[in-house]
C-alpha cells in the first residue's frame, strides 16, 4: 500500500475540524504540539515560537496542531502567547497516550487540508518517531534536527547538523509543505503573542493497526533525558569506574531537576553507563544551555555531539586535553577533588537566593 | 522466519570530516568507510533472531554505489546469508531511499525488516519509519532489544526517562539502537564463506531527491574559552562566571 493510497482514504473530520480549515485563509506554518500526560511540553513553546518567526517572514499565521486525550484543548490555550493564531486539537479518550500510527494519520490529515507551507516538529524522541511517518503519508521529504531556519526567495532553507555535528548542511525543499524537526533548546520559546483560538474536534478513526505499548520502565538515573535537558553533566573515563559515578550524580543533583546525566562513548562502551546517556556521534547530539564535561578528554565524535551547547565547562587533569578547545570555562584539576567542591559551591549559590 | 536488514555505508565515525571543493559534499580523499554503527547493531539483531528461532535467513540490502558492496561483504562475513545491492545514488532525502527499499521489499518474503535507528552520515533518522509507512506496516523506533514471539515482536524502546515495551504484530519494521546487539567480529572462516554467498545487484527504483543541499560548512568555531584556574581553588571563580558572565546558573 502506498502513502498516496493511505491518504486517498477519507480522512474525515468532524464539523469543527472542517470549519477550522475553511476559516484559515492566511495560515502558512503548522507547529506540532508535543504533550505528555495531558501537559504541553516545553518543546511545543519552542516549535510554536520558531513557527511564528517563520510565519512573520512568509506573511501568515501559525496553526498549532495537537493530539491527545479529553481536556487537552484547555491546556493548549497557553500557546497563543507563544505565537499560535489557531490551535487545532484532536481529542479522543484513546489518544491520551502517544500511539505512532494513529497520531501520524491524524496529524497528516490535519496538514493535508490546511494549505501549509511548512510543518514543524520537535526533534525529541516522540518527534523523531512521528515526523518521518507524517512526511511519508504526505509524500514530502523531511529535514531532521534543524538548528536554523531561514526564508530565502520565499522558500524555506534549513540548517542541520550532519556527520554527528562535524559539519552543517543548508538544505532546500523541492516539495511542499516542507516538513522539519527542530533540535530542542536551539530555538527560543515564542514571545510573539497571537489570537490563540482553540478549536477542538474528534478525529475519525481508521489508522492501520500499530504497535501496542505494554509497559514502561523508568530509568534509574532520573527522569530527565540527556537529549532534552537544559543542563547536562557528563562523565568520562577519568572517573576510573562505574562505582565512582556518585561524584557526577552529586553535581547533577546540586543543579536541580533540569539537569541530566551524560556519558562519553568510552564509558558506555565499557558498560559503565547505559547507552541512553551517551553524548556524541553514535549517541545523542545535544544543545543544552549548560554542559559539564567532567574527566572527558574530548574525542572528535564527542566534541561533535555537544559543541552546540550554549555554555561548556570542562574539568580535566590534562591541560592539553582537546575538550579545552571547545570549553568556555575550564579547570585543570582532578575530578575527584574538583567535582565535590563544585557541587557544594553550586548548592551554596542556590540556597543563597536561587 | 526470514529477516531483512537495510544497511548504509558511511564514513568511519572516527574520521575527520572536511568539506569538498564543490562546497556541498565532503572531501572523500583518505576517508575510510564502515557499515553505519547502528546498522551493524541491526545486522547482529537479525542474526540473533534467526539463530534463536533456529530457522530463517538474514538478507542485507543497501542502496548505494559499487563501493557499497564492501559493506555487504562485511555483513556476509558476519554470518548473513545473502546480500542485495540496489544501485543508485543515496541522498539526504530519506523518503526517496525508503521508496527504493519499499519497491524492493513490498512483495518480498520479508516479515521482519530491521534498520539502524539512523545513518551516521546524514543523521536524518527517518528511513525506517518512512519505509514502514510506505509498506503500511507498524514500526517501532530506537529499539535496544527485541524478542520474536507468537506472531508479534516485543520491542524495548529507548525513550525519554526510561524504556517502553511495545508489541508489534508481524509483518513489521524495527529500527535498532545501541544497547544489546554489540556486533560480532567476522571470523576468517566467515570471511572465506562470504565469498560463496549470493550477492545480487540491480538498479534501484530511486526517485529524484527533493531535498537539495545548498552548502556544507564546518561547525562554527566557538569563541575562545579560558582556563579559569587549577584545582579546587578555581571553583568559586568558575561558579561566579557561570552566574554573572554566562548567565547559566
Amino acid at each position: 500500500m502506498s502513502a498516496a493510497a493511505v491518504l486517498a482514504e477519507p480522512m474525515t473530520m468532524t464539523e469543527d475540524g472542517s470549519e477550522a480549515k475553511m476559516e484559515s485563509g492566511a495560515a502558512v506554518v503548522a507547529a506540532f504540539v508535543e504533550q505528555r500526560d495531558g501537559s504541553v511540553r516545553a518543546t511545543a513553546h519552542e516549535v510554536v515560537g520558531a513557527a511564528a518567526e517563520l510565519a512573520r517572514d512568509l506573511g501568515g499565521e501559525v496553526h498549532a496542531l495537537a493530539v491527545g486525550g479529553p481536556g487537552l484543548g484547555a491546556e493548549c490555550g497557553q500557546l497563543g502567547a507563544r505565537g499560535a493564531g489557531v490551535i487545532r486539537v484532536a481529542e479522543g479518550a484513546e489518544l491520551a497516550q502517544y500511539q505512532a500510527e494513529s497520531y501520524a494519520h491524524i496529524v497528516a490529515g490535519m496538514v493535508a487540508g490546511g494549505g501549509y507551507q511548512a510543518v514543524l516538529f520537535p526533534a525529541s524522541a516522540l518527534g523523531a518517531d512521528l515526523a518521518p511517518r507524517v512526511a511519508a503519508l504526505l509524500d514530502v521529504p523531511l529535514a531532521s534536527d534543524a538548528t536554523g531556519l531561514e526564508v530565502v526567495d520565499g522558500g524555506l532553507v534549513v540548517t542541520r547538523p550532519v556527520y554527528g555535528g562535524k559539519a552543517f548542511a543548508r538544505v532546500a525543499f523541492d516539495a511542499s509543505p516542507a516538513v522539519v524537526s527542530l533540535r530542542p533548546h536551539v530555538f527560543p520559546p515564542g514571545t510573539r503573542a497571537a489570537a490563540g483560538r482553540v478549536e477542538v474536534f474528534t478525529p475519525a478513526g481508521g489508522a492501520p493497526a500499530g504497535g501496542r505499548a505494554v509497559d514502561f520502565r523508568a530509568a534509574s538515573g532520573g527522569s530527565v533525558d540527556v537529549a532534552e535537558a537544559e543542563i547536562v553533566v557528563s562523565g568520562g573515563r577519568g572517573l576510573r569506574g562505574p562505582e565512582n559515578w556518585g561524584v557526577i550524580e552529586d553535581v547533577r543533583d546540586a543543579l536541580g531537576p533540569a539537569a541530566a546525566l551524560g556519558a562519553s562513548r568510552a564509558v558506555v562502551d565499557a558498560g559503565w553507563r547505559p547507552h541512553g546517556e551517551q553524548v556524541g556521534q553514535t549517541g545523542k547530539t545535544i544543545a543544552p544551555k549548560l554542559y559539564f564535561a567532567l574527566a572527558i578528554s574530548g574525542a572528535i565524535q564527542h566534541l561533535a555531539g555537544m559543541r552546540t551547547a550554549r555554555t561548556i565547562v570542562a574539568v580535566n587533569k590534562d591541560a592539553d586535553a582537546p575538550i579545552f578547545n571547545v570549553a568556555d570555562y575550564g579547570i585543570v584539576g582532578d575530578v575527584f577533588e574538583v567535582a565535590p567542591v563544585l557541587a557544594a559551591e553550586i548548592r551554596r549559590l542556590k540556597s543563597a537566593g536561587g | 522466519m526470514n529477516v531483512t536488514v537495510c544497511i548504509r555505508r558511511v564514513p568511519d565515525t572516527e574520521t575527520r570530516i572536511r568539506v569538498g571543493e564543490d562546497g556541498v559534499s565532503i572531501d572523500t580523499s583518505g576517508v575510510k568507510y564502515i557499515v553505519s554503527p547502528y546498522d551493524e547493531f541491526a545486522v547482529e539483531a537479525g542474526l540473533r533472531v534467526t539463530e534463536g528461532l533456529g530457522a530463517g535467513q538474514v538478507t542485507v540490502v543497501t542502496v548505494g554505489d559499487a563501493g557499497a558492496t564492501e559493506s555487504l561483504k562485511n555483513s556476509l562475513a558476519m554470518g548473513v546469508h545473502r546480500a542485495l545491492l540496489l544501485e543508485g545514488e543515496v541522498t539526504m532525502d530519506g523518503l526517496a531511499t525508503a521508496k527504493a527499499l519499499a519497491a524492493e521489499l513490498a512483495e518480498a518474503d520479508a516479515p521482519l525488516i530491521l534498520l539502524g535507528v539512523k545513518a551516521a552520515d546524514d543523521d536524518q533518522q527517518q528511513v525506517g519509519p518512512m519505509l514502514a509507512t510506505l509498506l503500511g506496516r507498524p514500526c517501532a523506533t530506537a529499539v535496544t532489544r527485541l524478542e520474536v514471539r507468537d506472531g508479534h515482536v516485543r520491542c524495548h524502546r529507548e525513550v525519554e526517562g526510561g524504556t517502553e515495551l511495545v508489541d508489534l504484530p508481524l509483518p513489521c519494521v524495527v529500527t535498532i539502537t545501541k544497547g544489546t546487539y554489540e556486533p560480532r567480529y567476522a571470523t576468517l572462516k566467515g570471511i572465506m564463506a562470504a565469498r560463496r554467498k549470493p550477492l545480487e545487484r540491480r538498479p534501484a527504483e530511486l526517485p529524484a531527491a527533493r531535498l537539495r543541499v545548498l552548502g556544507l560548512q564546518p561547525p562554527a568555531p566557538r569563541p575562545p574559552g579560558r582556563i579559569v584556574g587549577e584545582g579546587v581553588e578555581a571553583v568559586p571563580e568558575l561558579v561566579r562566571l557561570l552566574r554573572e558572565e554566562a548567565g547559566a546558573l
